[in-house]
């Protein structure tokens, strides 16, 4: 176990920047997920961490040692790939015993090693077999397996789950929780699917350009996002965002008229902004409500999304560009081309500034 | 019903066409068993009239093709020994390994592909003799160590390697010498076997750069002994016949017996897997 340490990383690629000046701690036994949409550099930071790719500047800490300068196999870290990159040649015992083989471990320790790690993982069964006659579930627990017979002092995952249907990635996230917890060890999990982010870490990572945007656990990110970027990537449908302008600002409290014209009172302070500022007023599909009599947004209804416990509405709204996404109950029994006046709950709004940034 | 009209149609249309290939075969193996003078009577007979063994066995007594057949074993076996060597270390290098220049390089071996083979013969001899190489077998096998197609043929081969396979052995602690020992080697077993089938071929059948670099009769390969036979025994078909059986036997049995992995060797690639 081991805690990270990353500190002013940067990469190019050519003349482009990848990771621009990356600050990371991750302490001993953290479950750690990186996430960003495609191209953040997420993958390379990953990369970066296992040794695989050379940084331009910066420094990598795993523990106390400076791993900066050392060959992947020096870091004492283990990677499990989106692709398995298990050998195909190689049964499942093979592929797992390969690591303690070339490190020169007896063929006791690599079998008690091999077994007990097979074991936690419900491979017993599965070790004479190569990965072509293993399932997709399968094949990614033993690319884990062979991870974890090292017991490394790190575990890296990149984007892990990617390549297996639905049903599988739901069960598979249950069986990473369940590994966190028994190996207690360091995780750094990459992945562009926030829901996986929010069930499996202790804490978020969220990338967009090869720039760190917050960190947090997942309740901090959902709950008080920084900025408008994490506030539409964290959730699942994302925030709804209505361009308005500041009326007026008093203590912890904020008058913001949206497009139509319609005034919304929002508790946050604004600040120092001055009457007239463009500001994005920020809700999530759960805060919008029905019946209420202040804070109403006309609507139109486009689609109903009717899930059974709950329904994803989308109206169309002359106050937002994009339809306004509404989670009504399971019995919501409206219908395409109804009106709707949906109301904004005060307390859960989020107000961001012409940079992006919450205020 | 119709399906299976239609399947035999082809395989009988393919059974015919394949027989243009087969009957010059066949016949070189009647004739090689024909008494002699037998062949060139007129109308040419298709089968020996007593068949008998007669012309291989004076074609190992009194010639020296029991020689010449090993001379080529040799030559074609250490050919493709030294060309798997350095072909499939150089193509999984192109395709894998990061070096300064290498796509350069490659490009540069790729534009050298156009230079036929002939034209570096004169040359290569005259280095060759420099070096004092002439009527030596590392003269003949000299042009076997590395080839450009053969570099080529491997590269695009390993370039469906995944590079994530070769990272996950790096972080394991495995040597470069190691990963491509146990992981790309396996992992280029159809490439190896199309290379190595390629080579033995070539160098099996080689006729004109054997015949420039040796001048020993003691060295001559079988295509070398065959051609002085016929100019020797101008008459004597059968006898040749039976030269060619010799030469031509082993690789058309070494070539039935791998076609399978040859054939989703040379196919590699080409459809996305």
């Amino acid at each position: 176990m081991s805690s990270l340490t990353l500190r002013n990383i940067h990469k190019n690629f050519g003349n482009t920047a990848v990771l621009s000046g990356i600050d990371l701690d991750v302490a001993d036994g953290e479950f750690a997920v990186i996430v960003g949409p495609s191209g953040c550099g997420k993958s390379t930071l990953l990369r970066t961490i296992a040794g695989l790719e050379d940084l331009d500047e910066g420094t990598v800490t795993i523990g106390e040692s400076d791993v900066t300068n050392l060959p992947p196999s020096k870091r004492g870290i283990a990677m499990v790939f989106q692709s398995y990159a298990l050998y195909p040649h190689m049964t499942v015992y093979e592929n797992m015993s390969f690591g303690m083989k070339i490190a020169g471990s007896s063929a006791e320790e690599i079998d008690r090693a091999v077994r007990t790690a097979a074991e936690t993982l419900g491979l017993t069964a599965l070790l004479d077999r190569k990965p072509k006659e293993l399932s997709g579930g399968e094949r990614q627990r033993a690319a884990i397996g062979r991870a974890t017979v090292r017991r490394p002092s790190i575990f890296l995952f990149d984007e892990p789950l990617s390549n297996l249907d639905a049903s599988l990635r739901v069960k598979m996230r249950h069986e990473f929780v369940r590994l966190h917890e028994t190996l207690e060890t360091t995780m750094i999990y990459v992945t562009h699917d926030q829901v996986e982010a929010m069930t499996l870490a202790d804490r978020i990572v969220v990338l967009r350009d090869g720039r760190i945007e917050q960190t947090g656990s997942p309740h901090e990110l959902y709950t008080y996002p920084a900025n408008r970027f994490v506030a539409g990537f964290i959730g699942s449908p994302a925030m709804n965002f209505l361009a308005g302008s500041v009326v007026e600002t008093r203590l912890a409290q904020t008058i913001v008229r949206l497009a139509s014209g319609t005034t919304i009172q929002v508790k946050v302070g604004s600040g120092e902004l001055s009457p007239d500022s463009p500001v994005t007023l920020g809700i999530r599909p759960e805060h919008l409500t029905t019946g209420g009599d202040h804070n109403l947004v006309e609507t139109e209804i486009k689609f109903v999304e009717p899930l059974g416990s709950h329904s994803y509405v989308y109206l169309e709204t002359l106050d937002a560009d994009e339809p306004l996404i509404f989670r009504a109950s399971g019995d919501f029994r409206g219908a395409k081309g109804d009106k709707l006046a949906v109301g904004i709950s005060a307390n859960n709004c989020h107000l961001f500034g012409e940079d992006g940034k919450v205020l | 019903m119709r399906k299976l009209w239609r399947g035999s149609g082809v395989h009988l249309g393919l059974c015919f066409l394949s027989m243009f290939a087969m009957i010059p075969l066949l016949w070189m193996l009647s004739v090689s068993l024909m008494s002699p003078g037998e062949a060139s009577s007129f109308p040419p007979p298709l089968l020996p009239q007593n068949p008998t063994f007669d012309n291989y066995r004076q074609l190992f007594e009194y010639s020296s093709m029991g020689r010449n057949f090993l001379n080529s074993l040799f030559v074609a076996s250490a050919a493709t020994l030294l060309s798997l060597t350095f072909n499939v270390s150089a193509g999984y290098a192109f395709a894998k390994l990061e070096f300064k220049g290498r796509q350069l390089l490659f490009r540069w071996l790729l534009s050298a592909l156009v230079i036929p083979a002939q034209v570096s013969m004169i040359p290569l001899f005259l280095m060759l003799k420099g070096m004092g190489l002439v009527n030596s077998w590392i003269g003949v096998l000299i042009p076997f160590v590395a080839s450009i197609f053969g570099i080529f043929l491997v590269r695009q081969y390993a370039l469906s390697i995944p590079t994530e396979m070769i990272e996950a052995a790096r972080i394991e602690g495995a040597s470069e010498l190691r990963i491509f020992r146990s992981v790309v080697l396996p992992l280029l077993k159809p490439i190896l076997i199309t290379l190595g089938l390629f080579t033995f071929l070539a160098a099996w059948n080689d006729f004109f750069w054997p015949l420039i670099v040796l001048t020993d009769s003691e060295k001559y390969t079988l295509p070398i002994a065959l051609a002085s036979l016929s100019r020797e025994h101008v008459q004597d078909v059968e006898l040749m016949m039976a030269g060619a059986v010799v030469t031509v036997t082993p690789v058309l049995v070494l070539f039935m017996a791998l076609q399978r992995f040859y054939m989703s060797g040379t196919l590699a690639g080409s459809v996305k897997g």
